[in-house]
Order: C-alpha cells, then structure tokens, then sequence
C-alpha cells in the first residue's frame, strides 16, 4: 500500500493531476471564502451549470477542442446566466432561488441540445467533449496545469492586493460606500474571479461538481477561526489538501472519478469541522449547553435547600 | 400510434407531473433545495438498484424517494446548526449524495445500463422502447405508466391538502396558529418532489428535472395572483412547452429533454419581460410614470 503511493508520487500522470487539482483547490478554497460568506455560493452551481451551452458554441466556431476558446465560451454564457439572474430576481419580484433554478437548468438544457448537436456531426474532434459534463482529471495535461497556476497567481495576487476591499464589502458594503469605494467595480472584479475560478475547474472536476470546491473548504475552515485572514488560509490550504488525496484516492483505486472523490475528501473535512471545532462545532455546543443545564440545577438545588431551613 | 406521439405525450405527462408540485416550490422560493433533491435521489436509486439488481423495481422508487426525503432533513439539520449559511448548507449535501452515487456508479456498474449518462441526461427518444407489461399485456410505455400514476398522486396531493397546502404556503405563522403543521405539509410536499423527481430521471435525467418543476409554476407565478389559476397556467404551459420542445428535438435532431428545457425556460423569460401584471417592461414603465408624477408634483410645489 505505502509503496504503491510512493511510486504514485514520482509517477509523470500523477504529479502533473494532482498539482492541477491541488492548484485549483487553493484557488476555489480562497475565492469561495468570499463568496460563501457573502451567501452567494449557489450562485457558482448556477454559473457552472450553464458555462456548458458555452464551451459547445465555442467548439462549434472553431471547430476543435482548442481550450482557451471553449472556456472563453464557458465564462462568457456564465457571465449572461449570472446577468439574467440578477436582472430577475432585482427587477421583479421572482424570488432569487426561482430565478437560479431556472437559468440554471433552462442553460444547462441548451447546452446538452448544442452537445448531443455536436455529436450528431460528422467532425471526429468532438470526442470527449461531454467530458466537461463530469470532468476528467486524468485528461489533465501539462499546459492545463500552467494555464491553472498562472491564473492562480494573479488572482490570489488580486486578493492580496485588494484585501482591505473584500473585506469591507464581504461585511459591510454600505459602510464601503459611505468611505466612497465604488462597489460596482469591487463586486464585478470579486464576479470576475468567482468566474475565472469555476471554468478552470470544468476540465477537470466537472459543470457539476465544480460549485461544491467553492463552498466546501470555506464552510470548513470558518468553523475554526473568527479571522478573515485565517479562514481564507485555511479554506486554501483544505482545498489544496482535497485536491490532492481526492487524485491520489482515484489513482489508487480502479474505476474512481476524480471529480466524486475530491468531493468526498472535502465533505469528510466539512463534517469533521462542523462537529468537532471546538468553539463552535455540534460536539462543543451540546457538552457547553448540558453543563449550563446542570449547573442551572445546582444552582435551583442550592436555592431549595436554603428555602427548606 | 407513431413513435413521435408516443415520445410527446410521455412528455407532456412527465411535464404536468413535474409543474404540480412545482407551482408550489416556486411560491415559497425553495426551488434550489428540489434542486439538490433531484440530485440525491441518484444515490437513492444506485442503493436501491444494488439491493433489488433491477431498475424497474417499485422498491426502487419507494428508496430513492426515502432519498430525498432525508436530504430535505439533512439539509434542514445542518441549517438549524446556524453554523454555516442556508445556501452554503444545500451546497456542502447534494455535492456529497451526488459524488458517493458517482463513484459507486462507475466503479460497480459500468457495464450494466445505470450508466452515469442516462441517469443524468435521460433520454426521451428511447422512452417509447421500454414497455411495461402486466400478466403478459402490453400496457404503454413504462415511462409513461409511471408517470401518470405520480401525476395523479401529485393531483390527489393538492386536491386533498389545497386548503392547508395554501395556508403553509402563504402565510407558515399562521397556519400553525389554527393548527396545521408547516413541517408536516412541507415534507408532504417534498416527499412528492422526490417521488417526481425518482420517476423522471429515466426520461428527462436528474438536472433538467427542477426546470421542469420551476418553469411553468414561474410562468404561471408572472402571469397571475391567483392560486388556482397559477396552477392552470402551469398545468397548460407544462404541456405547450413539452410539445413545443419535443418538435424543436426532432428537427435539429438533438436531447428532447434538454429541448424542452430550453423551450420552457425561454417561454418563462417572455413572460418575464412581457407579463403585463409582473413583467420587466411593465414595471420600468410604472417606475417611470411614477418617477415623472413625483417630479411633475415636486414642481408644482415649488
């Protein structure tokens, strides 16, 4: 067993998935603290979810599976989708929940019509092309790695250099305004990135799963810390984390999707936080509430016993 | 009857089934948490489908609803732990459901027909194939048969339970003053949308399933204020859209149930734009005639 992970480790496939992977869930652990504590993380399901009709137009322009190109397409139907939703559920008085289901299933429809469009077609390159549909980590090539890295760094660059700016707006956006930051331009940068993180993660975790990278690492680390500044590392450094056991669990094993087990690793740390913190979690809780309980008890005994003389 | 028709009215079936329920997730807003349901009840049919090794088993049906049943719960007890956001709570389960029902799908089953594609996808074209056959006599089209059975259970649900349907609906604090519990019809509701959702994914697949729920009761929500009426419009767009959508499938010659999709949500965003009780255009118009009215007495005044 340990051995087989050994050689995994200096294996050429392995090394170059799992930085991939680790990568990515860096990245969506730090973009998706923001976007999770603004409440808006069902809004990365929706956006993955109908980047799909996208990267079907884009392939049917050019004709091969030229990867800027597809995900250009991805970001820019997810970019319309987003619009829409806001533009229903601001404008009018479509609940917002009503408004995501349906972009994000009416997308996702349009995109299934443009694949199976495609591959209907005679042209031999579309194979593979569903793969965005779940995902294929192990399709992951070299290139794939740097594009993901090189994105990487800026963004958390971005986030480095902005930091006062998200934070602001991540908890008080009417006082942001009030110190006369333009929120318009904090909100479509901070969409900009949550975009730019959900299509690096199509290829290989899949429209969707994609959304769960986002929302996992943060709920976990905010169970730990009250700090912005720890949580993000924390969601980063569990997403990190995620990324990389999930490959080694489907490299190990036969038959497992990347994808599925890089979800199952993260939910493991979500349920570990959630019960086990121990300010906040479940475990903490019910032991501080039985020992209020009892010492409420003590309290009314002693009362008894002093009202009894 | 021509393979066309057949695929239609299976369609429609599987429409008027799905906006039922659908009318009411869209009144009280929690259509994202069918959303996950759709997506969880996978995992109920992988187990169930393991237990039974037969995916036309009633006792599949009855787990996968069980399924979604006690995502809705989970979903709610992570909620109630106000440890992470209501949002946050649908996102960290169905992920988890989802990828547990992937990974036993592609590792256990790969080659028998639970594949991954149609459990998600669905597909319509191939509905008609699968016939349903009692004591040797060809009744329909499996799909077809089952469906309407959880179209008249759906039917029965409202018709029985609209009065308190409506009270929880509308005004929760209240119902529960005069008695009704919340919960109770709640997960009544939720029960249905699991079955629905269980019932359809072999021909419309687990995704495109909350579309068909939340777009025609959206519709149908933009169109009207009354209860009855929004249930009518739904009923009626449900199977516009489907017919509609099943035409389109067949001359581009592409997934009927992602057609219809599109269709339904198109047909959701006209009325959005033109609904002239609710529409966008309707209220840019009002806010500026009230805006001019405002500014006309503003300099009278002065």
């Amino acid at each position: 067993m340990w051995n087989q992970i050994l050689t995994l480790f200096s294996d050429y496939t392995f090394q170059i998935v799992a930085l991939g992977t680790g990568f990515l869930g860096l990245l969506s652990g730090v973009i998706g603290t923001f976007a999770t504590l603004k409440k808006e993380s069902l809004l990365g399901d929706a956006l993955s979810h109908s980047a799909l009709p996208g990267i079907g137009i884009g392939f049917l322009l050019v004709q091969s599976k030229e990867l800027i190109v597809l995900l250009a397409g991805a970001a820019i139907s997810g970019l319309i989708a987003t619009g829409l939703i806001h533009l229903m559920s601001r404008k009018t008085s479509i609940k917002f929940d009503n408004a995501l289901s349906l972009i994000l299933s009416s997308f996702f429809g349009l995109g299934l019509v443009i694949m199976t469009h495609i591959q209907g077609s005679s042209n031999a390159q579309q194979a593979g092309l569903d793969s965005f549909i779940f995902g294929q980590a192990s399709a992951m090539l070299i290139r794939d790695v740097r594009l993901i890295a090189i994105v990487a760094v800026i963004i958390l660059l971005l986030v480095c250099l902005f930091w006062k700016e998200f934070k602001l707006f991540t908890f008080d956006p009417d006082f942001g305004r009030t110190l006369g930051f333009s929120e318009r331009v904090v909100a479509l940068t901070m969409s900009t990135m949550i975009v730019l993180t959900i299509i690096l993660g199509l290829e290989s975790v899949g429209v969707i799963l994609v959304s769960a990278l986002l929302i996992g690492p943060a709920v976990a680390a905010r169970q730990w810390s009250n700090r912005l500044s720890v949580v993000v590392i924390m969601a980063g450094v569990i997403g990190f984390i995620s990324g990389i056991s999930g490959t080694l669990i489907s490299s190990i094993g036969t038959r497992i999707p990347t994808g599925p087990s890089i979800v199952v690793v993260l939910s493991g740390f979500v349920l570990i936080s959630l019960f086990f913190s121990p300010k906040r979690g479940i475990i903490a809780k019910q032991s501080a509430y039985r020992k209020q309980k009892k010492s409420i008890e003590q309290q009314l005994q002693v009362l008894k016993e002093g009202q009894g003389k | 009857m021509s393979i066309i028709t057949e695929i239609t009215l299976i369609a429609v079936v599987v429409s008027i089934a799905c906006a039922l329920p659908g009318v009411f997730l869209v009144l009280r807003g929690t259509t994202m948490v069918s959303d996950a349901i759709t997506h969880t009840v996978l995992l109920g049919i992988v187990i169930a489908f393991f237990v039974t090794r037969d995916l036309n088993s009633p006792l599949l049906l009855v787990g996968a609803t069980l399924t979604g049943v006690f995502t809705v719960w989970a979903i709610e007890a992570l909620q109630r732990t106000k440890l992470l956001g209501d949002d946050a709570a649908i996102g960290v389960v169905f992920p988890l459901f989802f990828s547990v029902a992937i990974i036993l799908i592609t590792r256990y089953t790969g080659d028998i027909h639970l594949d991954q594609d149609t459990v998600l996808m669905g597909e319509l074209a191939f509905a008609p194939f699968r016939r349903l056959t009692i004591f040797g006599v060809d009744v329909g089209a499996r799909a077809f048969v089952t469906m309407l059975v959880i179209l008249f259970i759906n039917a029965g649900f409202i018709g029985l339970f609209y009065k308190e349907l409506k009270v929880t609906t509308f005004d929760a604090a209240f119902a529960a003053a005069i008695g009704f519990s919340p919960a109770l019809i709640y997960y009544g509701l939720m029960t249905l949308v699991s079955l629905t959702a269980v019932g359809a994914y072999d021909s419309v697949g687990s995704i495109l399933v909350v579309g068909f729920m939340v777009g025609p009761g959206l519709t149908a929500y933009l169109l009207t204020h009354e209860l009855k009426k929004m249930i009518g419009l739904a009923v009626l767009f449900a199977s516009i859209n489907s017919i509609i959508g099943v035409r389109l499938a067949f001359a581009l010659d592409s997934s009927i149930a992602g057609m219809i999709a599109v269709v339904t949500g198109t047909v959701c965003l006209i009325a959005f734009l033109f609904s002239p009780k609710k529409g966008l255009i309707k209220n840019t118009l009002t806010r500026r005639r009230e805006r001019e009215a405002f500014d006309r007495k503003i300099n009278e005044i002065n």
